[in-house]
């Protein structure tokens, strides 16, 4: 009598484990999948347009009579993009983080953390709508020269999205340093900008990196901003006045358009996607492997 | 240490040091005031034009008559559609990880994957969903196809909260329930999940009003750029708040430009009764465990 | 009240710091309770007394670390060398500039040994030869011979007791008049506390030393004056082996023989 329910509750446990372990399942499927799917559609690509092609020409004009798949372009268009958000991010992110974790009382802190927070939560496509309809015109005020659709703003635009990114993880990364080391720079009669900026921040100095790549990761697979500002123009260019593509503008340029599945066009877009998955994922797990060095290191 | 010198340079270190204090003020100060004229400039633009009819208007090739609806609707549609997806399918795994995961290489594997997942662009989500849902399984352009793929999207975010909120539960709680005989499923589902039920729902309300304000896997996946009828079924055509608003913004017309700009701040309305909800829940259940 | 201070004959001399009415308040708790002490210079002051008693925070107040804490606030006056040091137009930077501390947990900066010794000396804009200025420091916290090789290696790579001759030599580097050590060797094994110890009667031929620590025998062992704290008040204060045999007050003797903390 004791066994009979006690069985039945054993295969509803394993059945319920099973459940569970295909959810589980679900997440390395998607990766599995993403791979899998996009190496078999990058694979036909490489069958017509050879790799040295897609590396050296640089052109990339696929809709074009002739059409040429250089991936330099598109690539000179992001890695723009990433480099000048970068430039605006880097800065005002480290400065706002050594502010929040070495200056701001606590209150004020509990204050603005969460109204960067909210910078941080605007949909991108708003952000692609300010650098069209208003960061662009006010350029264009002190710079004549400037393309309807330009680098420029698009970056700007980018950095402002990304800082509290690069703010908040730098300040949790600074938070984490102890006490302690403060305190012995103190004693020694040092100001509170040298003991930020001479000990706290070599401290976290890899959180700090670890956190701008991750920031410059999002910058790269950015797509709505670049898509409304930047342009479409591929070019092989360092000029942000001028109107580009992005690796991601291009594919989302091409998937609205009617899409011939199995034609060349179709599978450039998955080659496109390759490539940038690869990048970020590589830079993904450059900033985690040095955040976790980072750990060990504060022992 | 000459004793002139060390005071003379002192003044100077002070110095430095109240300059760079307000030019680290100025860093916050400037992002501030980035943000308030990126929403200042959007109402300036839009909301002279939201009217109730704009809400309950379909788009239409006149700016002046165009209205959010179909969008609305299609929005409404994928975000719940979504949520079904991502909501158990997170969850399961998240219990899986914190509950049943051997202490194996193979789990540490599985949960690395999951944060590499949550920094893959949104895009290649978008392409994975147009090769997988849309092609392969022959979905087509269709809402569901649009929600597989934002669950997947938002999957990690899911799976990572939930964790969180189950970690917070106290593992005594756990033990009462084994010592009085429970099976770990019992435990899991009368103790555990109940008690991290509003740090679950918290997280989950936060990651579909992410959703609700992604664009780009919905452009690749096939959200139209102009609809006018509401879609009936899951495997409709639809079309989503956030591309209507990259379509309108996208065209010549200043007047489109503008009404795109009312859009926004409906979706940012939306967005943040969301969040606001989402926040409010987790201080109230965060309350509630102060025991 | 009247404090009960037996000075030595050689304190008469000269005194570094005098308290006077001295409280401390962290917000409401009031940490120190009208403290009037003198102490001397060059010899070694050691503070004992049960945990909580406020020997660390009267230490830090010497050299206005208690301003780090917010709601602070000091009364009376602890004048060094004659003057306020909590005056208004008085420079926290310069008070700690020339009052050095070594904590209870050695706390090297993560870089190499010569960077944390240099480290003081650099901020302050020091012109003259670093390299000397390094080696003096260790030296005369009996590291350099251990460290000479290692200069450019990280301080992490140093043991416990090591760390915290570094430590010493840091606070040195900037030839402060006066050092206090809290609770220096509360962290460090028997070996190393014999080291540091033996460091600071060495030390005091030159630097006024002020000593927390919670070991009685540490206290007798190396210190010319002891001060006995008793839940923020000075209860007594004297030559240490007056003290020890034979304490004036009740709470002394008791703290002594054991009978509580």
């Amino acid at each position: 009598m004791a066994a009979a329910p006690q069985t039945r509750q054993n295969v509803r446990e394993k059945m319920i484990h099973g459940v569970l372990f295909a959810c589980g399942m679900v997440s390395v499927l998607t990766t599995v999948g993403i791979v899998l799917s996009f190496l078999s559609e990058t694979v036909s690509f490489f069958s017509e347009i050879s790799l040295w092609q897609f590396l050296t020409e640089n052109e990339w004009t696929p809709m074009f009579e002739p059409a040429h798949y250089g991936i330099g372009a598109l690539a000179s268009g992001t890695f723009l993009i990433a480099a000048g958000a970068a430039l605006v991010a880097v800065p005002l992110g480290r400065a706002s983080a050594i502010y929040l974790s070495e200056y701001a009382p606590d209150r004020l802190r509990r204050v603005i953390k969460p109204v960067l927070e909210l910078l941080a939560g605007i949909p991108t496509v708003v952000y692609g709508y300010f650098a069209l309809t208003f960061i662009t015109p006010l350029l264009k005020r002190f710079i004549p020269d400037l393309d309807v659709f330009n680098a420029l703003s698009a970056f700007i635009a980018v950095g402002i999205m990304i800082t509290p990114m690069i703010s908040s993880l730098s300040e949790d990364a600074m938070l984490a340093v102890p006490r302690s080391l403060r305190e012995g720079a103190y004693a020694l009669g040092a100001t509170r900008m040298e003991v930020a900026i001479r000990v706290v921040l070599p401290a976290a100095f890899s959180g700090v990196i670890s956190s701008i790549i991750l920031a410059i990761s999002r910058a790269v697979g950015e797509t709505m901003i670049v898509a409304l500002a930047a342009g479409s123009t591929p070019k092989l260019t360092l000029n942000p006045l001028q109107s580009i593509q992005t690796m991601t503008g291009f594919i989302a340029q091409v998937s609205q358009g009617d899409l011939e599945y199995g034609s060349l066009g179709y599978q450039a877009i998955f080659a496109v996607g390759m490539s940038l998955f690869l990048i970020t994922l590589l830079m993904n797990l450059a900033a985690r492997w040095l955040t976790s060095r980072f750990r060990e290191a504060e022992r | 240490m000459n004793a002139h010198q060390i005071v003379a340079r002192r003044a100077l270190r002070q110095q430095a040091d109240r300059i760079f204090k307000w030019f680290f003020v100025a860093a916050i100060g400037l992002a501030i005031l980035a943000l308030i004229i990126l929403l200042g400039d959007i109402i300036e633009q839009g909301a002279r034009h939201l009217r109730w009819d704009f809400i309950i208007s379909d788009t239409s090739r006149f700016w002046q008559k165009a209205g959010i609806l179909s969008p609305l609707i299609g929005s409404l549609y994928v975000i719940l559609l979504t949520a079904a997806f991502a909501l158990p399918i997170g969850v399961g795994t998240a219990v899986y990880l914190e509950f049943y995961a051997p202490d194996h290489w193979v789990t540490r594997v599985l949960q690395t994957n999951i944060a590499n997942l949550a920094g893959v662009p949104s895009i290649i989500y978008g392409l994975f969903g147009l090769a997988v849902f849309v092609r392969l399984l022959a979905f087509d352009r269709s809402i569901l196809s649009a929600a597989l793929t934002m669950a997947l999207l938002i999957l990690p975010v899911v799976i990572v909260s939930t964790q969180e909120a189950i970690k917070a539960v106290p593992p005594a709680l756990s033990h009462a329930a084994y010592a009085l005989g429970a099976t770990r499923w019992q435990v899991i589902s009368t103790v555990v999940l109940p008690a991290s039920a509003g740090g679950i729902l918290t997280g989950v309300i936060l990651a579909v009003s992410r959703a609700l304000g992604e664009t780009a896997p919905l452009i690749t996946v096939g959200a139209w750029a102009f609809t006018t009828y509401l879609p009936k079924s899951i495997l409709d055509g639809f079309t989503v708040l956030p591309v209507q608003i990259y379509f309108w913004s996208s065209m010549p017309q200043d007047g489109f430009r503008q009404i795109a700009a009312t859009a926004i701040i409906v979706l940012l309305i939306v967005l943040l009764v969301m969040n606001g909800f989402a926040i409010w829940l987790r201080n109230k259940y965060q309350k509630k465990a102060e025991w | 009240m009247a404090m009960a201070q037996r000075m030595p004959e050689q304190q008469a001399a000269t005194s570094v710091f005098r308290l006077e009415g001295v409280n401390l308040y962290y917000g409401s708790h009031r940490a120190l309770k009208d403290v009037t002490m003198e102490i001397g210079a060059r010899m070694v002051t050691a503070i004992i007394g049960p945990s909580g008693c406020g020997k660390s925070t009267l230490l830090r107040s010497l050299n206005r670390m208690t301003d780090l804490v917010p709601g602070t606030r000091v009364t009376g006056s602890i004048t060094y060398e004659g003057r306020n040091i909590y005056a208004a137009d008085v420079d926290p930077m310069e008070v700690r500039y020339r009052i050095g501390m070594v904590f209870q947990k050695p706390n090297p900066f993560p870089k190499t040994v010569y960077d944390n010794v240099a480290f003081g000396p650099r901020i302050n804009g020091y012109s003259g030869s670093l390299d000397e200025l390094v080696e003096r420091s260790l030296r005369r916290a009996a590291l350099w011979d251990e460290v000479k090789d290692r200069l450019k290696q990280s301080a992490l790579a140093l043991s416990g007791g090591q760390q915290q001759r570094l430590c010493i030599a840091r606070a040195l580097a900037v030839n402060p008049d006066v050092i206090l050590l809290d609770e220096p060797c509360s962290a460090l094994d028997p070996i190393s506390t014999a080291k540091v110890e033996d460091l600071m009667v060495e030390l005091k031929k030159d630097y006024t030393i002020i000593l927390v620590t919670h070991n009685m025998q540490q206290a007798a062992r190396v210190a010319d004056v002891t001060a006995y704290f008793l839940n923020g008040e000075l209860v007594e204060m004297g030559d240490t082996r007056l003290i020890f045999a034979t304490p004036r007050d009740k709470r002394t003797e008791d703290y002594l023989t054991g009978r509580f903390g």
